[in-house]
């Protein structure tokens, strides 16, 4: 069995070849597209090191299969940086030290991407560490990813409000 | 209350240099933010085929079939290794590898001695197909009942405890000891299995090329595994190169080799391809080591004025059928309280499980966990506060030997700590306290203390004449911030920024960084660093002294400072000459020293050499339910110098939240009919989550210790852990008057008034 799909994959349209049904997002990623920012922590969706966002939106990528995703739009942690500038979620991390072995941090940095982007949890630090819970931080960085993610949260809200004054200017 | 999300660094180290003792952030940190850090699993080199084995489904017995022509007739299957076609090893695993090796399961036989060891290997060309090739195996058995726990176990009297320590230590008269006592307290504590589920599951890419193989994997002690690996795999040690730039977690459990690993290297070498093996998460349950359970009993001699006459810590200690790690936990009672009589002993009890290893404070953790509550239980029937009668037995030598320490700040730390938590005014009962929702209230104390261990190591240290320096040596980072740490002490040593200091790390080909374990890598990695920097430095200085040329010519008796790239003559800084202008002259490209390093036997024999701490907690627990939340936590460690204050407060903080997972959460759940872990996943095997997570605050308690090491670094990867457990258990008894005494601490326990493993 062979199936072609389209991705747009960090903003980059793809063209993928699927010769087995059994491949998830993540193994295709990882195995298959040489792109292994996004890691394996349990491969059951207890874990989170996998979180990507497809469509906009959270998704555990060990749980969803590469051939049920035609036409979607995937953005990983290697699509978040533009050149050389950090994404504030990136830069916020490493200011307020929200890491120790760093292999959990891809999948924390996109749940972070997108709780924001979804408009949760403003400047509520009780209402982060419940929406970040999905993902497991074996060193235990809870208290720098919680300051990192007010942080990221308050740099993106400022800089849509001098976006809109732009715009509306 | 403390602030909520921000905790200040809170205090300045001693020892102030011009790189060392800067909170720098992580100069890994872009790399692991963007995914670009390289671990293991992440190798994909050409032509690669995929490895997957097959755990046993029992815990103890024999493999009698596997299905292996219909692994081998799924599309995409190369190869079944069975112990029918195993290829030789040069080293037979039922043998132990010097110094610290473990026996293992590569397949030597059919026989079974623990759930998930591996019973075949299924090499094929993808993923998937290994996958389901090893499904296919269809493994038939003959089973033998399993030994889960202390009721079916065979206890044997032990040899050693963790790694080469004595089973059994007294100081005083023991006997004398409580008959001297106005009171004697004496409480049974268990604690469970526990795994040290790094996230990133062990991994190897190996890759042979002749008798030369490359390792891209997950390791902790670079030198000694390669040794280990050459020495399986009958080639010389330098033939095995291991690269383990970043390690997705430790926790101790990749210090040693395992089956899977060598299975998957030993595939690579039978199928002239590289393979990669990534284990499963349920596998990590069984041949990578875990932290054993412990049943332990204190018994607890008191004065009329609380002062300790006699403390007696006796700890079963259960390992593999096959293979001897005791957690040591009893040894956690030899360095903190004065006693005149202290008695510490252990037994060995065998069960069909994955043999134990050290996992973040091997003894440290499960010995302070009881030996904390046990103290607590002493203050109660002394009717002392906690921290008073802590107090009361503060040793100021080490208990036994007399020994003076190399320093100790611990009273610093009881005191800082209890000023932040607001420890005065604890009313002395429990059930005094309530929340405005109701809530029980409880506030608990432990004290922490860990060894500093020191690891012999080399470095290697080049200046070149652009004025930039490479420090070069195998050192390992697995998130305690070695990539950072390390750098800046080989700057401070060198004079120069640490932005001008190229660090190789990572690789076992460089000088050996030692291990990466026992909280001992920055002193002992970075002592060899801070060697060979001033070795380089006093050869540079030798150069420009006897160069006419030169400010510096003609001043060898006086001596040189380096700093900014520059020599300086001592106390006068008129006269100094820059690196790059000193190797031009000399028509030198480059300069290189190298340098070895371990502890002076001397000064460790006059010195007891230990971190010390105070962690206060703060418990709420619903009066109707049982449930047990932590509301705030409170850490005062002093360590000696310290080298990066982000880093170390990152390095407390995650061993806080190991003693909350220890606390209250982590046990796996052994089905006692057949010895499967039934909780061998991470969505039932609880570890914390961010929500599980209070509010926290760490304070760096300066200390200077001229005797640990030339650098005063002490370790601070594991004390967070202990003290922490006690804390913990220790404010449930406040807020509820239950004494929890088998860890994880229960919500049952707590709603049947307390239990202990004898009525289990």
């Amino acid at each position: 069995m062979s199936l072609s799909i389209s991705l747009v994959i960090n903003g980059e349209p793809r063209t993928v070849q699927i010769d087995d049904p059994r491949v998830t997002l993540l193994d295709l990623l990882r195995e298959r597209l040489d792109m292994t920012g996004t890691k394996k922590g349990c491969d059951r969706g207890q874990c989170g090191a996998c979180t990507v966002l497809v469509d906009g939106r959270r998704i555990n990528s060990c749980l969803s299969l590469a051939a049920s995703l035609d036409g979607a739009r995937v953005t990983t942690i290697e699509g978040l940086a533009e050149g050389d500038t950090l994404h504030a979620v990136q830069a916020a991390f490493i200011a307020h030290d929200g890491f120790q072995c760093g292999y959990c941090t891809p999948g924390q940095i996109m749940s972070a991407v997108g709780l924001i982007a979804e408009g949760h949890a403003n400047g509520d630090p009780e209402r982060i560490r419940e929406l970040m819970s999905g993902n497991i931080c074996r060193c235990g960085a809870y208290q720098g990813i919680v300051e990192a993610v007010l942080e990221a949260q308050k740099t993106l809200a400022d800089q849509a409000g001098r976006d809109g004054r732009r715009n509306a200017a | 209350m403390p602030p909520e999300a921000s905790s200040p660094i809170s205090a300045p180290t001693v020892r102030h240099g011009s790189n060392a003792g800067q909170p720098l952030t992580r100069r890994d940190g872009v790399l692991k933010v963007t995914g670009r850090a390289t671990y293991a699993a992440d190798n994909h080199p050409q032509g690669m085929l995929y490895a997957v084995f097959a755990g046993s489904r029992i815990a103890r017995g024999r493999v009698t079939s596997l299905d292996v022509a219909a692994a081998k007739a799924h599309p995409g299957v190369v190869e079944v290794l069975t112990p029918a076609n195993r290829p030789p090893l040069a080293h037979d695993p039922d043998k132990k590898m010097p110094p610290f090796g473990f026996r293992v399961d590569v397949l030597q036989d059919d026989r079974v001695r623990y759930v998930n060891q591996p019973i075949a290997l299924v090499v094929a060309e993808t993923l998937e197909a290994a996958t389901e090739g090893a499904a296919l195996l269809d493994p038939q058995y003959t089973v033998e009942r399993a030994r889960t726990d202390l009721s079916n176990g065979e206890r044997f009297a032990a040899n050693g405890v963790g790694v080469g320590a004595p089973p059994r230590t007294a100081h005083g008269d023991i006997e004398a000891g409580f008959a001297a006592a106005a009171r004697i307290t004496e409480a049974e504590y268990e604690t469970p299995a526990q795994y040290h589920n790094a996230m990133e599951p062990h991994a190897v890419v190996a890759e042979w090329d002749g008798d030369r193989v490359t390792l891209d994997m997950p390791n902790q002690a670079l030198s000694l595994s390669a040794a280990s690996y050459a020495a399986y795999f009958g080639i010389p040690a330098e033939n095995v190169l291991i690269r383990s730039p970043f390690l997705g977690g430790g926790f101790g459990s990749k210090a040693m080799l395992n089956g899977p690993q060598i299975l998957a290297i030993l595939a690579a070498r039978m199928l002239k391809r590289p393979v990669k093996l990534a284990l499963t998460r349920a596998q990590m349950y069984g041949p990578v080591g875990h932290r054993g359970a412990t049943w332990q009993t204190l018994r607890v001699g008191t004065d009329d004025g609380g002062r300790l006459t006699a403390l007696h810590h006796r700890s079963i200690s259960a390992t593999s059928s096959f293979d001897d790690f005791l957690e040591p936990a009893a040894n956690a009672s030899l360095p903190l309280y004065a006693s005149p009589a202290i008695l510490v002993e252990h037994e060995g009890l065998r069960l069909d499980t994955g043999t134990p290893g050290p996992m973040r404070a091997p003894g440290e953790a499960s010995g302070s966990a009881a030996l904390e509550v046990a103290l607590d239980e002493a203050a109660e029937a002394c009717g002392m506060d906690p921290l008073d009668f802590r107090l009361a037995n503060y040793a100021q030598t080490e208990p036994g030997t007399g020994r003076p320490f190399s320093s100790k700040a611990l009273r610093d730390c009881y005191a800082q700590g209890a000023a932040r938590f607001g420890w005065a005014g604890r009313p002395l009962e429990p059930r005094r306290m309530r929340d405005k929702d109701g809530f029980l209230v409880g506030w608990g104390m432990g004290t922490a203390v860990f060894p500093c261990p020191h690891f012999p190591a080399e470095a290697r240290a080049t200046l070149r004449a652009d004025g930039t320096a490479l420090v070069e040596t195998s050192g390992v980072d697995m998130g305690q911030g070695a990539w950072t740490a390390l750098a800046q002490i080989a700057a401070e040593a060198l004079g120069l920024d640490p932005d001008k200091v190229e660090f190789h790390s990572g690789v076992s080909s460089l000088p050996s960084g030692g291990i990466a374990g026992g909280s001992g890598h920055t002193a002992s990695a970075g002592l060899a660093l801070h060697n060979a920097g001033q070795n380089a430095i006093a050869e540079l200085g030798a150069l420009a002294m006897a160069d006419p040329a030169s400010p510096l010519f003609g001043t060898g008796n006086i001596g040189v400072t380096a700093r900014d790239g520059r020599l300086y003559l001592r106390d006068d800084d008129s006269r100094s000459d820059s690196y790059a202008d000193i190797l031009s002259r000399a028509g030198r490209a480059e300069l290189a020293a190298t340098a070895k390093a371990a502890r002076d036997p001397a000064v460790a024999a006059a010195h007891a050499m230990f971190s010390h701490g105070a962690v206060f907690a703060e418990v709420k627990v619903d009066p109707d339910l049982g449930q047990i939340r932590v509301s705030r936590l409170v850490g005062a460690f002093a360590a000696g110098r310290i080298i990066n204050p982000r880093l170390v407060r990152s390095q407390y903080f995650g061993g806080m939240i190991w003693g909350i997972s220890f606390a209250l959460q982590e046990v796996a759940a052994t089905d006692r009919r057949t010895g499967r872990i039934m909780n061998a996943d991470l969505a039932e095997y609880h570890v914390p989550v961010n929500a599980d997570v209070p509010p926290m605050e760490a304070i760096l308690v300066p200390e200077d210790d001229p005797y640990v090491n030339p650098l005063g670094v002490k370790g601070v990867g594991e004390i967070g852990i202990t003290g922490t457990v006690g804390a913990i258990a220790n404010a449930v008894w406040h807020a509820t008057g239950v004494r929890a005494r088998r860890f994880p601490i229960r919500i049952e326990d707590i709603l049947n008034g307390g239990a202990s493993f004898r009525a289990a």
